[in-house]
């Protein structure tokens, strides 16, 4: 008999899968009391490292063409697709039933081929062209807000994690997402898709631990410009609304059902998104003349 | 000690430069706008469920002119109890303001607008004597946007499915409003008409040292018929506006004013379900590459910083000019600024006219001081100005680096610090590292440089080739500690519904 390779879970940071520096680890155990994997712990020093790299992708992944954004999108559904088996194995080694997680995966599937398909088409809905009553020429974009720091759906391990990352990288950010803490195993296996991708290192960064040890930070660090909370604790989202006052970060609450079809919409990338105006003469309009 | 000698020969070396000329442009005869026909009372009530009511603590305040230090009305001031009876009257008015037809509610909106195009005078010399804005812009910019604000979100009221594809919007409940001192009655109107338009009730707390136009506003609101309690009024302090953020039937709040009142609003409402648009300070980049015209951008520097006495929180308060051109363009500015005018606010000749409060003059001149502790070059244009009242010259501070604090730091006055740059990725780096977001302005005669830089600046609002200019249909609102959310245009509905 072959002896099975047991996967070692690391964190996703950079584009690289790193050990938490902290040396830490929990054990996850299936619902038979099984230790199914050591997860990585990680710390305050991991989520920082993460936000160095989320910052440094920005640049690249922001500026990149929207229909360019929408091929890697789309790209995440192909190597998704082809790797369903596993995701599936996951999520019944995790307490799934087989008819439950093949629905997730196909859910998650699906939920990237729709954020795909919206990189390139919010801008038109959701900017103007506004007519001012001067002779200037005035429109207003929606531009990506930076960097987001987000603490993942604890029940959902793929659609948690697909459904939040899709609308903030759609939209151009770059982020950092800690996993569900008692269903990690998808996570760590989503960022091998991610990895295979053609997604810009550092775009998506993907962290294991407890929300418990990571929320102030990931709603206090100073270079961060948005955090997304998607659990139920009320506590830790007061928290973090407080903290978030530090440098008037934007802070969301999706506490979101992900299976619901209306949980997919532009507005979540919206939330994500600033709204610029830019602002021109024009030599001569009307009868106003030229306005400098 | 060495180092105080060194400050005092930096201090002796850059004293004010004095310019030999006299300028022509000083001795304007005066063309003060009349204030005769104005009717102002001499004591002013909150205005709570559609009447005029003594506020409970029967204690009013001094409501001045800052250009001449004199008091011109006494004011109530509000408390914890009154903003309760405010916001309950709200809440009570939202039951039935909420379910009037959008038709009707559009008219009532109208009327406002119309009402106020036709007391536009009044409102322009009040604005002024409440102040200290020059009577030109109030009549010419704050007060016909105000009322063109209203106009434009009137229209709103019934067509606001076509605003969010695919969604039914749905009004929020009562807005708390709080609004800063520098366009008292423009920003009530830009916080008002959205909230009316999409079906919600108001509480509006003006700035302390400035409420009369807020409470002419209510004058107009009751003549306009607006059914009792869908917009209060309660002037009074920082304690009045406190109590309007923690109340717990307000649904919304709406803050224009300081970062860090912003961030302590932003902090008191955690955990509650209360949304919050913030639209706070800046410190803009006005950016002039060596291929701009000059002439032009010159006007824009003096009208980006000078423009209601640098009380504009997009002020373009911190020049870069491309080192090749920096001599030409401060040199051109200096002379420009012999021009300007400071003095008489009603007067129709006057540029700048009276900073708001002593207590902004001590700042300013604070930030001035500092300025000059710091290393950099001060220059102020000889110019008289009058012995009573608040008044401040416009001021440049030239060769400034990103370190110094009154780079980095909102002065809210006219002071302007100057700094040179050579390459673009160098001066997109500058502009941007610093906390604020709001605005920035660009001068240059190439169209790829423009849209190059409108996409790397982190600013809500670009002026390419022009400076502060504001239109109902043009969101405007802050990206990073400049705040969140929008006013203005389409997207300034949306802080103001569910779905």
């Amino acid at each position: 008999m072959q002896l099975d390779i047991l996967k070692t879970y690391k964190l996703y940071i950079g584009g690289s899968f790193p050990r938490t520096e902290s040396g830490r680890f929990y054990k996850l155990e299936n619902n038979k009391k099984e230790v199914i994997a050591n997860i990585c712990l990680s710390s305050r020093k991991d989520f920082r490292n993460a936000v160095v790299a989320a910052r440094k992708a920005f640049e690249s992944w922001s500026g990149r063409a929207a229909f360019n954004r929408g091929q890697i999108l789309y790209r995440i559904a192909e190597m998704l697709e082809g790797r369903k088996m596993q995701f599936v194995e996951e999520l019944i080694m995790q307490g799934a039933s087989k008819a439950n997680a093949e629905k997730e995966v196909r859910q998650a599937i699906d939920r990237c081929v729709y954020y795909s398909g919206w990189c390139d088409k919010y801008q038109q809905l959701f900017g103007s062209v506004n007519p001012v009553a001067s002779s200037h020429f005035n429109f207003s974009v929606p531009e990506p807000t930076g960097v987001v720091s987000v603490i993942a759906d604890e029940n959902f391990s793929l659609l948690g994690l697909v459904s939040v990352i899709m609308p903030i990288i759609a939209g151009g950010n770059t982020c950092i997402i800690l996993a569900s803490e008692t269903k990690p195993l998808c996570s760590i296996t989503f960022a091998e898709v991610l990895a295979t991708s053609d997604l810009t290192a550092g775009v998506v960064n993907i962290l294991t631990g407890k929300s418990k040890e990571l929320h102030t930070h990931f709603a206090s660090h100073m270079d961060v410009n948005a955090v997304v909370y998607c659990r139920e604790n009320g506590e830790e989202a007061k928290a973090i609304a407080e903290l978030s006052s530090l440098n008037v970060k934007r802070s969301f609450f999706w506490q979101k059902i992900w299976t619901k079809a209306e949980n997919e919409n532009p507005y979540l990338i919206m939330d994500l998104q600033e709204i610029k105006t830019t602002w021109h003469p024009i030599e001569n309009i009307g009868v106003s003349g030229a306005k400098y | 000690m060495a180092t105080s000698k060194n400050i005092k020969a930096v201090q002796k070396k850059s004293a004010p430069f004095v310019s030999s000329v006299k300028s022509a442009f000083q001795n304007y005869a005066p063309a003060p706008e009349s204030s005769d026909h104005i009717q102002l009372k001499p004591q002013y009530n909150l205005f709570i469920n559609g009447k005029f009511v003594k506020p409970l603590s029967k204690i009013y305040y001094d409501t001045i002119n800052p250009a001449t230090g004199k008091k011109i009305a006494s004011v109530a001031k509000g408390n914890e109890k009154d903003i309760d009876a405010a916001v309950k009257a709200a809440s009570k008015a939202f039951e039935s303001w909420s379910k009037t037809d959008p038709k009707e509610r559009a008219k009532y909106i109208y009327r406002i607008a119309r009402m106020i195009q036709e007391r536009a005078r009044e409102f322009a010399v009040v604005e002024t004597m409440n102040g200290g804005k020059s009577i030109r812009e109030s009549r010419d910019i704050d007060v016909p946007l105000a009322a063109n604000h209203f106009f434009y979100y009137a229209g709103w009221a019934d067509k606001l499915e076509y605003a969010f594809p695919n969604r039914t919007p749905k009004p929020i409940g009562v807005a708390g409003q709080i609004i800063p001192w520098n366009f008292p009655l423009l920003m009530a109107a830009w916080k008002i008409a959205p909230a009316l338009a999409t079906g919600n009730t108001v509480v509006l707390k003006p700035a302390e040292s400035t409420p009369l136009t807020a409470l002419k506003l209510a004058e107009i609101i009751q003549e306009s018929g607006l059914p009792d309690g869908v917009v209060n009024i309660v002037t009074g302090f920082g304690d009045c506006g406190a109590a309007l953020v923690n109340h717990p039937k307000v649904n919304k709040i709406a803050f224009t004013g300081s970062t860090p009142v912003g961030k302590l609003i932003q902090k008191s409402i955690a955990g509650t379900s209360k949304k919050a648009t913030l639209e706070l300070g800046g410190k803009a980049a006005n950016i002039i590459f060596d291929d701009a015209p000059i002439d032009q951008a010159v006007e824009g520097i003096v009208n980006g910083i000078f423009f209601n006495q640098g009380h504009v929180c997009c002020a373009g308060s911190r020049l870069f000019i491309q080192e090749n051109v920096a001599e030409k363009v401060i040199k051109k500015l200096k002379d420009r600024m012999k021009t300007l005018i400071v003095g008489d606010p009603m007067d129709k000749n006057t540029d700048i006219g009276a900073i708001n409060s002593q207590a902004q003059l001590n700042k300013i001149n604070h930030y001035i001081k500092l300025g000059q502790k710091e290393g950099a070059e001060i220059f102020q244009p000889e110019c008289s100005i009058p012995s009573h009242g608040f008044f401040c010259k416009p001021t440049l501070f030239i060769g400034t680096s990103q370190s110094h604090r009154i780079v980095q730091e909102e002065i809210f006055g006219p002071v302007l610090t100057i700094q040179t740059f050579r390459t673009i990725e160098e001066v997109i780096e500058k502009a941007n590292n610093i906390p604020y977001g709001l605005s920035a302005g660009v001068w240059t005669d190439k169209g790829s440089k423009i849209f190059n830089l409108t996409t790397k600046l982190k600013v809500g609002v670009v002026w390419a080739n022009t400076y502060n200019k504001f239109d109902p249909t043009s969101p405007f609102g802050g990206y990073k500690e400049s705040g969140f959310g929008r006013e203005g245009g389409v997207h300034g509905l949306l802080p103001y519904v569910n779905f």
